[in-house]
């Protein structure tokens, strides 16, 4: 997703400096929430992750809610976005820690509890996006008058 | 100090998040969602790596955090992924959606497991 005064996708100039100190901080203090998540609730080696299921599955919460109310709702400084979505929720949530728990699951003969992790958190991920988007669609239409959404344009800088 | 470590692998695996979808979505358009699947496959790919040396003893729990939970942890995510597939769906690119999830969750696993056997050589 991209602001629609900003041209999709253009080369990385000088003035995107702000933008990456923004997401580089942000990132630097999702990563520190998640990892303090898994200390304050570590899950034994060969149990299910819940810690980072449950991680994963309130960052994408946050940003459903988070789109709707900088996209639809409201036009916020333009660090906001990089800062908080890409950023802190990006820094939080987790791929790589989801796919590699499944391998080592899978490696230490615990296939079925593999299985339902694959299955759970694209699953639970999903279904949490879509509510707290719907949410907040919700709560925040009356209060403010919706902007038309913008289209889909994608980006891991969302 | 591990704090520190997971803070500063961070502070550069979520740039490297933005700047290589930035890249990616330059080149290849935003109509699929292909910046977030390549930092997602990619960062799986190294964190395969990594915990493949790390069972070995080829890495150690400093280089887990700073790379691992920092670096990787960072450079992929869950988020952009899920909030990407919703908002294919919701423009009605509902087999682009599937494909997103099925695609990602099939080529991060593959290259989590190729790049764990190849760790566990090092």
């Amino acid at each position: 997703m991209t602001a629609p005064h900003r041209p999709e996708a253009r080369p990385v100039r000088a003035g995107q400096a702000p933008v990456v100190a923004a997401v580089a901080a942000g990132g630097g203090l999702g990563a520190a929430a998640r990892y303090a998540a898994t200390l304050w609730w570590p899950t034994g080696p060969d149990g299910f992750p819940w810690t980072v299921l449950l991680v994963n599955v309130v960052g994408c919460a946050v940003i459903g809610a988070f789109m709707v109310a900088v996209t639809e709702v409201w036009s916020p400084h333009r660090l906001v976005r990089p800062f908080f979505g890409t950023g802190v929720l990006g820094g939080f949530t987790t791929f790589s820690t989801y796919a590699v728990d499944i391998r080592h699951l899978l490696g230490t003969g615990h296939p079925g509890t593999a299985l339902a992790y694959l299955a759970a958190t694209p699953l639970a991920a999903l279904t949490a996006v879509w509510l707290a988007a719907a949410a907040a669609r919700r709560a925040l239409r009356g209060r403010h008058r919706l902007a038309p959404a913008t289209g889909s344009k994608g980006g891991a800088r969302a | 100090m591990n704090w520190l470590l997971v803070v500063v692998g961070a502070m550069v695996g979520a740039p490297l998040r933005y700047l290589t979808d930035r890249a990616v979505q330059a080149r290849f358009g935003p109509a699929f969602p292909w910046g977030t699947f390549t930092v997602n496959v990619a960062g799986s790919l190294v964190l395969g790596l990594l915990t493949g040396a790390a069972v070995g003893g080829a890495a150690g729990s400093r280089l887990q955090l700073l790379i691992g939970t920092g670096l990787c942890g960072a450079l992929t995510t869950y988020s952009t992924f899920s909030y990407e597939t919703l908002r294919l769906a919701e423009g009605g690119a509902r087999l682009r959606a599937a494909a997103n999830v099925a695609a990602s969750v099939a080529a991060g696993l593959g290259a989590a497991c190729a790049a764990w056997a190849l760790g566990g050589l090092l």
